[in-house]
């Protein structure tokens, strides 16, 4: 599904969070919004996912507003949202229509794809938090969304499993052909994800750039032309003067 | 892979460690109940002596064996069903009519905010009162048979269930409920299947607190006056000067109270198994 933003912005007790985001998204397209905190990034994840319908400016699936389109998208929250009282297979199946055995094993399937296979009856408090939003992501995408919002979804993690659940995006987005919205505070996680990278600054959140990421997958992390294009962000962001040199 | 090779070999290993472990557990259950145990047993022990050499006159203080041989006096007789019996069956009729009351109010008032506006400063009034204040009221109203007495129990259990009915409802993580409304459910599907499992907990912590109140206002509804009822005993033992009737009921309601308190925390464990930092006492 496509997704297009015209001239969005949201205000919050007649102040400006964020205003004037415009961009387009193609079918299986990856966009990452990087910024600094509180630009408004969330708000405008929020506003494309349905949950906030008291944006100005239009936003469109496919020329659709994201209300009616609800259960074509997944959401991944920063944090899990695990249900407490459901078991992660029930979680992970909350979403789902259907009768039961097809659900189950849908939800199973999902699991395993994000490696939680044998953990069907456990209960959200005896997983770790790698673990938990693990189910969480297996719960947005057991649905098949075609088109999936991320806020921060790995920020939460240890170096080595946001690497692992990086790469499993990107297996279910090649699966699955999924349009991403990726909000993230983690440029070398835009870099290697995204196909696209708009920057926002400000109070109110300003688009800033657009920066097309034009690397063949599989990107290798740290790479040399990787970093060219963490330089340019960084420039954009005004995060490469000197006050900002350790950097 | 490796995992499950290493679970493999791990087995026997884990079930001698996971024995000792259940014998260390058992010690460290029945150690505190032992410790406990000591103070009551040497009280009691000392009641007893000081009782039969008369330092506690009889009428005044029995012994524990002469509690206990009233008590099973009744039990031969039979009365001791009759006097438990109906004391229970008010306590549970009243919890009954107290607890489902508290929760339609409750309900309605925590999920429509005009039914809020309109109720919840009349019920919170209300509230103000000392419920056993309506007492003098009630046998007014319907006499000092058994509508009287229930009432004052539904009473009794509708406050603490209706709050934490509120409560339970207001405390809903929004956070879950978002994702209920990612998933593109309707207003009753969210209640359903988001907000009512989450205020499950509080709910229930209601009930026990209710329950708790329902086996206060049974007493006072009781000494108000019946013709049976462990509440009853209490205003014949007081009235026979008969104070091993008195402790017998006494000692009866400590059982039963208990006795129910802990069926409902039985349930509670039972449902909120999924609770991270387990349920309290
Ligand atoms: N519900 C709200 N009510 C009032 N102000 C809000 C609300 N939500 C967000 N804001 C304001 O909007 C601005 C942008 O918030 P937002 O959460 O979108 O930032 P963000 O870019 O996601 O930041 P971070 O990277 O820290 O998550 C902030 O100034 C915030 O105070
Ligand atoms: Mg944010």
């Amino acid at each position: 599904m496509s997704l297009e933003l015209r001239n969005v912005g949201r205000t919050f007790n007649d102040k400006a969070a964020v205003r004037n985001i415009s961009f387009t998204a193609q079918p299986g397209e990856i966009i990452g919004l990087l910024g600094t905190s509180g630009c408004g990034k969330s708000t405008v994840l929020r506003a494309i996912s349905g949950l906030d319908d008291a944006y100005d400016g239009r936003i469109e699936f496919n020329g659709k507003a994201p209300g009616a389109v609800r259960n074509a998208i997944g959401f991944i929250f920063q944090e899990p949202r695990l249900m407490p009282w459901l078991t992660v297979l029930e979680n992970v199946t909350f979403g789902l229509k259907g009768t039961r055995a097809e659900k189950e094993s849908k939800g199973k399937t999902f699991l395993e794809n994000v490696g939680l296979a044998g953990n069907e009856n456990a209960y959200p408090k005896e997983l770790s938090g790698g673990m938990a939003q693990r189910a969480a992501i297996a719960r947005a995408l057991v649905t098949s969304p075609e088109v999936l919002l991320l806020d921060e979804p790995f920020s939460a993690l240890d170096a080595f499993t946001k690497m692992q659940l990086q790469d499993l995006l990107l297996d279910i987005w090649k699966t699955y052909q999924t349009t991403i919205v990726l909000v993230t505070h983690d440029i070398d996680e835009a870099t290697y994800l995204c196909d696209r990278i708009i920057t926002l600054r400000g109070q109110p959140g300003e688009m800033e750039r657009e920066i097309a990421i034009n690397e063949a997958r599989p990107r290798t992390r740290g790479s040399g032309e990787l970093a060219e294009y963490k330089k340019e962000i960084l420039d954009s962001l005004d995060l490469n003067q000197p006050a900002a040199a350790e950097k | 892979m490796e995992k499950s090779v290493g679970q493999l070999t791990a087995v026997p290993a884990n079930e001698r460690i996971d024995e000792k472990k259940t014998i260390a557990r058992r010690k460290k259950r029945v150690q505190p109940i032992m410790l406990g145990s000591i103070l009551p047993i040497v009280l009691i022990a000392v009641w007893e002596v000081l009782s039969r050499t008369g330092i506690f006159p009889a009428y005044q203080l029995p012994a524990p064996t002469a509690i206990l041989a009233t008590i099973n006096g009744m039990f031969q007789d039979g009365t001791l069903f009759t006097h438990v019996g109906i004391t229970t069956y008010r306590v549970f009729i009243g919890f009954l009519i107290g607890t489902v009351a508290a929760m339609v109010v409750g309900s309605i008032v925590g999920f429509y905010e005009k039914a809020e506006q309109l109720f919840d400063p009349l019920i919170q009034a209300f509230r103000s009162i000392p419920s056993l204040a309506w007492v003098p009221l009630f046998i007014l109203w319907m006499g000092i048979g058994e509508p009287s007495k229930v009432t004052m129990i539904a009473v009794g259990v509708f406050f603490p269930v209706y709050l934490n009915i509120i409560g339970g409802i207001a405390g809903v993580d929004r956070k879950l409920i978002e994702v209920g409304r990612m998933y593109g459910l309707n207003n009753l599907q969210l209640i359903r299947r988001v907000i009512l499992p989450a205020a499950l907990p509080s709910f229930l912590t209601g009930v026990r607190s209710g329950l708790g109140l329902g086996w206060m206002f049974v007493v006072a509804a009781e000494l108000m006056g019946a013709s049976s009822g462990l509440g009853y005993l209490l205003v014949l033992g007081q009235n026979t000067l008969s104070p091993e009737i008195i402790l017998s009921s006494i000692i009866l309601f400590a059982i039963i109270g208990k006795l129910t308190d802990w069926i409902l925390k039985i349930i509670e464990t039972r449902t909120l198994h999924w609770q991270d930092g387990m349920v309290k006492s």
